[in-house]
């Protein structure tokens, strides 16, 4: 049974593209068959973060509109065969989105695949409306700062109201990704801690992404960090997650590549 | 509003006012009923208990269509409890009362005859303009009918609203005829607005907003961080709380022109 995954925040800014492209990875290479859609129609990015910028042909928008095949628009991952892209048009704006076109392009997806996981722009206009409207699961992208955290707040809200599940009685199930998460500073309080945003929001958490340079690196190197550097403490972190999201239940840990004494040593001369 | 009888007569009649929620059908009716059919199923037994009021001002049904609607809603169980805005050769005996308490009918449009209808309630006081009342205006208080007989206590509204899940940034709750009971946190940027009092069993965050109708509300939170706090008119905003209150278990009530707080 195909699940429908919107990955949603209200702000901008936060690692929604980011964790759309880890968390699909995670997925893929765990051998589920995942599509991500991007629906920031306007400012597409996850095209960019994917490595696919230079095959796209036809967009979302030619999908529901209807010029092009949805066949003719899905960009395979050369790395993981499993892994498909359906990209948004840069070109248009989100008015050209039309309700009935999204219903039938995401029925159509959730025939073929086992993860159909849709990237959210930011705000809680028509595109956000639209991406999370056929959503069974949502991510809640939050970075541990107050401001963040509101807008997360609101668009739990929205699930809770705006989605088809609502609207028929059932509630889509919400989780809260922590993302730039940075445990000395957190400890510091100068940064909200893990507590105080599950207090505030109140759904559970999936995971928890440290802070790290790796995954800025791997944005910039259009690959997702969990296919780009397994090994660093951000994708073990989203693969985590992806695990949590297959149901499996894991300890909630924080991964860090804090090295040992001899490694900080060493950094440091190497620095 | 309150008549009192001479002590002498042995039968005694009060007059008192309730609160109803008025049900405004519009044409064409079979539409308005499948509106009301999809209300009843996301909230059955929202009526159940509650005096409901029909109001034929926009419908104009005639006295064979208001047999035919009274029809419709006994079999939604829905019990009228009298009729506005028609005229009275529409009406048998056996019908409930024509309704005509020197108001004009209001006729109430929308896509949600019962929530649109709820927020102008009261339909059975003489009270001027009651359906100011979502507004917290303070000038609502006094339109209770207080202590005008020793007989005729200010009229009590049992129903209250309770929600079993946060309210979030954004959203805003309006219950102008009664109390709001919260089991969760009101959340930075929600409002909760009652006419009564306010219960949150959590931390209220975002803005509190009771007494638009009764200067005796209050408002009780289990932490406080809110935003805003108001009651019948009266507001404070978060800087002029007392700092050593924040984070704290609070109620806060009026006292003359003055909001009191104290922790619980």
């Amino acid at each position: 049974m195909a699940k429908v995954l919107v990955v949603t925040s209200g702000k901008g800014g936060v690692g929604k593209t980011t964790s759309t492209a880890a968390l699909g990875a995670a997925l893929a290479s765990a051998g589920k068959n995942v599509v991500l859609i991007d629906f920031d129609v306007g400012l597409r990015n996850l095209d960019l973060v994917m490595g696919a910028e230079r095959r796209v042909v036809y967009d979302l928008i030619n999908v529901v509109q209807g010029d092009a095949k949805l066949a003719q628009a899905l960009i395979r991952d050369k790395r993981v065969p499993t892994l498909s892209l359906l990209p948004a048009s840069q070109t248009r704006d989100k008015d050209a989105l039309s309700d009935e076109g999204v219903s039938r392009v995401i029925a159509e997806l959730k025939e073929k695949f086992d993860w159909v996981i849709c990237d959210s722009p930011a705000g809680i206009e028509r595109g956000a409306t639209l991406a999370m409207r056929h959503a069974d699961v949502a991510i809640v992208v939050t970075n541990p700062e107050v401001s963040s955290v509101r807008d997360s707040d609101r668009i739990i809200g929205l699930l809770d109201s705006k989605t088809e599940r609502a609207e028929k009685g059932e509630r889509v199930e919400k989780h809260l990704l922590l993302t730039r998460f940075d445990a000395v500073r957190a400890g510091r309080g100068e940064m909200l801690n893990v507590e105080d945003v599950l207090e505030i929001l109140s759904i559970p958490l999936l995971g928890i992404i440290p802070e790290s340079s790796e995954v800025l690196r791997a944005s910039n190197l259009g690959s997702p960090i969990t296919l780009n550097n397994p090994a660093s403490a951000a994708a073990r972190a989203y693969f985590d997650a992806a695990k949590r999201l297959n149901g499996e239940a894991l300890d909630m840990t924080i991964p860090s590549d804090r090295k040992g004494l001899f490694g900080k040593l060493f950094g440091r001369r190497a620095a | 509003m309150t008549t009192v009888a001479t002590p002498r007569q042995s039968i005694r009649f009060h007059g008192r006012s309730y609160h109803a929620m008025v049900l405004s059908p519009e044409p064409p009716l079979a539409d308005w009923l499948a509106g009301l059919d999809a209300w009843l199923a996301r909230s059955p037994g929202f009526f159940f208990g509650r005096p409901v009021v029909l109001d034929l001002a926009v419908l104009q049904p005639g006295k064979q269509g208001v047999a035919e609607l009274l029809q419709n809603l006994a079999e939604r169980n829905i019990k009228v409890m009298g009729i506005e805005g028609a005229e009275p050769s529409w009406l048998d005996f056996a019908m409930p009362p024509l309704l005509l308490s020197g108001r004009q009918a209001n006729s109430i449009p929308g896509d949600h005859p019962p929530a649109a209808a709820e927020a102008s309630a009261p339909a059975l006081s003489s009270d001027p303009a009651p359906d100011a009342a979502a507004a917290p205006t303070s000038a609502e208080a006094a339109s209770l009918p207080a202590a005008a007989a020793p007989e005729a206590p200010p009229a009590q509204h049992p129903n209250s609203l309770l929600l079993d899940s946060p309210v979030r940034s954004g959203q805003c709750i309006v219950h102008p005829e009664g109390d709001v009971i919260v089991i969760g946190s009101v959340a930075s940027g929600a409002e909760v607005i009652a006419g009564g009092s306010i219960h949150i069993y959590g931390t209220l965050r975002g803005r509190a907003v009771a007494g638009s109708r009764d200067s005796r509300a209050r408002i009780f939170c289990r932490k406080l961080e809110a935003e805003l706090l108001s009651i019948d008119g009266l507001y404070m905003v978060a800087e002029d709380m007392p700092a050593h209150l924040r984070g704290q278990p609070i109620q806060v009530w009026l006292e003359g022109d003055s909001m009191v707080m104290a922790q619980d």
